[in-house]
């Protein structure tokens, strides 16, 4: 059983329904992670949007770009900060009180971004713009990748080393010489209590 | 509407106010660092929408994208890692109760 060609009693091509569903959820989530009092919510929510927007990915003829997506934003990224949410959850923490007394700048400064952005959008006549996707294949992409762009390529993957290091040395916590000492000072956060000595 | 350069350019510029919002209101630094990822999800999705849509820029756009997406994975790393450094000494992810560095 085939699709008909429009959705039926709108009369829509079914990319503009998807593109208008995909693009919802996406704002929509945006929105969520911006404005939600509950910080592990808004992290979730920060997985939706992701996920909508490798649906657009997919839209645009870009699938391989979408799998990044979903490998990278949401199964590294989101779940990095995630974690990092836990790790610095506190009881004492905020509350009541989610946005700077300031923040109503930073709204007007946000609504001012998204209508320049549209006006000069809606004017600007792209020069070589096709009226349709064109889809990149795959190929093309990993041709690019080992003759145009290898520089680029290998510097990603130094700067992802150094990325590394540096995430584990600036989160690694400086060793105290008695292990109950340090269970004392600091809160235990979620962790097994500090293992009693044997000796 | 998915077949117009515009449509999905507003998009992106749409995403891209919502996380600039996001960066300037929100007093938790970690919510900060989550409008920064919108951000970048946003400047992608013009990159990506530029490389569907500009034929000489097909392939391009999408390795542009992906060198993107591997740098903010770099920036998320590093980010949350001074984040938490600062947690452990600060005892508060509230980046208005930072001010050691100005006195």
């Amino acid at each position: 059983m085939a699709l008909p060609q429009t959705v039926p009693f709108i009369g829509w091509a079914w990319d503009d329904l998807i593109f208008l569903v995909l693009a919802g959820l996406m704002l929509g989530g945006g929105l969520m992670v911006v404005l939600g009092r509950d910080i592990i919510r808004s992290g979730l929510f920060m997985v939706l949007s992701f996920a909508a927007l490798a649906g657009i990915y997919v839209l645009l003829g870009a699938p391989l770009v979408a799998a990044a997506q979903v490998l990278i934003y949401i199964g590294a990224i989101s779940v990095l900060i995630l974690f990092a949410i836990m790790l610095t959850q506190s009881k004492a923490g905020p509350s009541n009180l989610v946005f700077h007394h300031q923040s109503w700048a930073g709204a007007l400064a946000a609504v001012g971004l998204a209508v320049i952005i549209i006006v000069v959008v809606i004017y600007t006549d792209w020069p070589g713009a096709a009226t349709g996707v064109v889809a990149s294949a795959t190929t093309l992409i990993a041709n690019l990748l080992f003759t145009d762009y290898v520089l680029a390529f290998e510097v990603v993957s130094v700067l992802l080393l150094a990325a590394v290091i540096g995430g584990v040395f600036l989160a690694k916590r400086e060793d105290s010489p008695d292990p109950g000492a340090r269970a004392v000072d600091e809160p235990t956060l979620g962790r097994l209590p500090a293992p009693r000595d044997e000796s | 509407m998915s077949q117009s350069l515009d449509a999905y350019l507003i998009l992106s510029g749409l995403l891209f106010a919502i996380g600039t919002f996001g960066f300037l209101a929100r007093r938790n630094a970690i919510a900060m660092l989550m409008s920064i990822e919108l951000m970048l999800n946003a400047v992608n999705l013009s990159i990506v929408a530029f490389g569907a849509f500009v034929p000489s820029l097909a392939g391009d756009g999408a390795l542009i994208a992906l060198f993107v997406m591997a740098v903010a994975a770099a920036e998320a790393t590093v980010g949350l890692a001074i984040v938490i450094a600062i947690y452990r000494n600060k005892r508060t992810p509230l980046v208005d109760e930072y001010a050691s560095m100005r006195e």
